[in-house]
């Protein structure tokens, strides 16, 4: 029985080695066709620069430290404006499900604003707030608040009326049934509009910050693509791309250990 | 009729305080200026030809960028659904690239075309690209198998049973990718022209902000976001049309 289910044990490591190597394979593929077209002499250096090279250069931000600090001032527009959108989404979502009044007021203004392209008003917004940080942060929490708010109200309506019921039977107080009740219940459809509001976060403060310039990686690339340095345009692409992709995965990694208790984990 | 009035209510008191707001001087009028004088820029913008020239420009760049990732994106992902091979060759390049921050390709397709429509619309068909296919795969993952399978033994060939069968499971969730791809080319559009362009909504904007004529840039900007509202309701009509037989 302990050896079967070493075995098992083993095959399914065996299994992920193969999984994850077999994800590796294509992207070790475009790494080779792009190095072959690079050095094929097809395309200049500057239109294509080798992996190699954008590599090392990448590895020259890194190690003078220009790279930590533009990622250290994008990770903290993005996730200031995020974390206000969070809050700002579920705080008002909250309220336009539980209150008719708010609800009547911010309803049609939130079906008007969710399918426009918010990214519009940034010269508005720079008008009024200036070029700095609190006018890309402003920025962001317009664009990430709305997936938050209409996530929040959809599952807060979508909660079974059978568990309220058996909650205030079993004795709920009034005042017990938001946390006890509906915002556990609610927290997939939540998750998932944070799930949303984070990328369009991150593409709003990129953008920003290559229309405002001054620090962070939005603003290293524009710089860099208007001194036609097009290594730095690549190592910027490769270093945002590594963090758009942490933060997906964090983001997932926080889902699932939030709704641990959950059935969509359990299985 | 009242109750629509009524649900519209909000945004015409919202309106009126703008007006009251800006009318009696409570704030600087080139930080908000009067609704009614951004109405009459509006007017002269459309009459000179402005706004004609810019919005053709740019819904040029947005239509040919959208339809290239519609249709790269769909064939892609369909064809991930129905063949072992090309579902392990891209889906792991869709799984790493999809979390790409699509803004970050601005200076990479100006490199590479410049400033005009060319680079535009590349970005847009590389930035849209990646929902589509999603939705398709994911819509043609869906297909039933037996459904495949009973149009394969009455004897349609593969391909007739992927555009007779595939095609129609896989149309809700592809369409869904697909309004996603629609929002995210306003997005694209109008950033690649704040950052760089000759011509179109996002240059117009530039332009009549950096010479302070601020009423005839507030009203393009809401021209922008009413235009992205429209695409997206229209889209909306379109797919409950075509899903129509599902119900």
């Amino acid at each position: 029985m302990a050896g079967m289910k070493a075995l098992g044990a083993a095959d399914s490591l065996g299994n992920r080695v193969a999984g994850s190597l077999a994800g590796v394979g294509p992207i070790l593929l475009v790494l080779v066709v792009w190095w072959g077209l690079a050095h094929s002499g097809r395309f200049t250096p500057f239109m294509l620069p080798s992996p190699e090279a954008v590599a090392l250069r990448a590895w020259a931000d890194a190690t003078q430290g220009t790279l930590a600090i533009n990622i250290a001032l994008t990770l903290y527009r993005t996730l200031a404006g995020f974390l206000i959108a969070a809050v700002l989404g579920i705080g008002l979502g909250l309220a336009m499900t539980r209150n008719a009044g708010v609800n009547w007021f911010f309803d049609p203004i939130v079906s008007i604003g969710f399918p426009m392209p918010k990214i519009t008003f940034l010269p508005i917004v720079v008008l009024w707030l200036g070029f700095y940080d609190t006018a890309k942060i402003a920025m962001i929490v317009f664009d990430a608040v709305f997936p938050v708010l209409t996530a929040t109200i959809l599952g807060i309506r979508g909660v079974g009326k059978e568990l309220i019921w058996s909650a205030r039977s079993m004795g709920a107080r009034e005042r017990d049934l938001l946390p006890q009740i509906f915002l556990p219940a609610a927290m997939p459809q939540i998750l998932s509009g944070l799930q949303v509001a984070l990328p369009i976060a991150l593409i709003v403060d990129i953008v920003a910050e290559m229309t405002m310039g001054g620090y962070g990686m939005g603003g290293a690339m524009i710089q860099a693509s208007r001194l036609a340095d097009s290594r730095g345009v690549f190592a910027g692409i490769l270093e945002i791309s590594v963090i758009g992709y942490l933060l997906v995965k964090a983001m997932a990694g926080l889902r699932r250990r939030l709704l641990a208790w959950h059935q969509e984990v359990l299985h | 009729m009242t109750a629509r009035f009524l649900r519209y209510l909000p945004l015409f008191l919202l309106g009126l305080a703008w007006e009251a707001v800006a009318r009696f001087h409570l704030v600087s009028s080139s930080a908000l200026p009067p609704l009614s004088d951004i109405v009459a820029a509006w007017i002269d913008l459309a009459l000179s030809g402005d706004l004609l020239v810019n919005g053709a420009a740019s819904l040029w760049r947005a239509g040919a960028g959208l339809a290239l990732a519609i249709a790269i994106g769909a064939v892609l992902g369909v064809l991930m659904a129905r063949s072992r091979g090309a579902e392990r060759l891209c889906g792991p390049l869709v799984e790493a690239f999809y979390p790409l921050p699509k803004s970050a390709l601005i200076p990479v397709t100006a490199l590479w075309l410049g400033f005009g429509d060319g680079s535009k619309i590349l970005l847009i068909a590389l930035g849209c690209m990646l929902p589509v296919t999603i939705g398709a795969y994911n819509g043609a993952k869906s297909a039933e198998r037996t459904l495949v399978w009973s149009a394969l033994s009455m004897g349609a060939s593969r391909w007739r049973a992927v555009v007779d069968v595939v095609l129609p499971c896989a149309l809700p969730e592809l369409m869904n990718g697909i309004r996603t791809a629609l929002a995210l080319a306003f997005v694209l559009l109008i950033s690649s022209e704040l950052i760089v362009a000759r011509s179109g909504f996002g240059y117009l904007i530039g332009i009549l902000g950096s010479n302070g004529t601020y009423a005839p840039m507030f009203a393009v900007v809401f021209t922008v976001a009413a235009l992205g509202f429209l695409a997206d309701r229209i889209f909306q009509l379109l797919m409950r049309r075509a899903l129509r037989w599902r119900e």
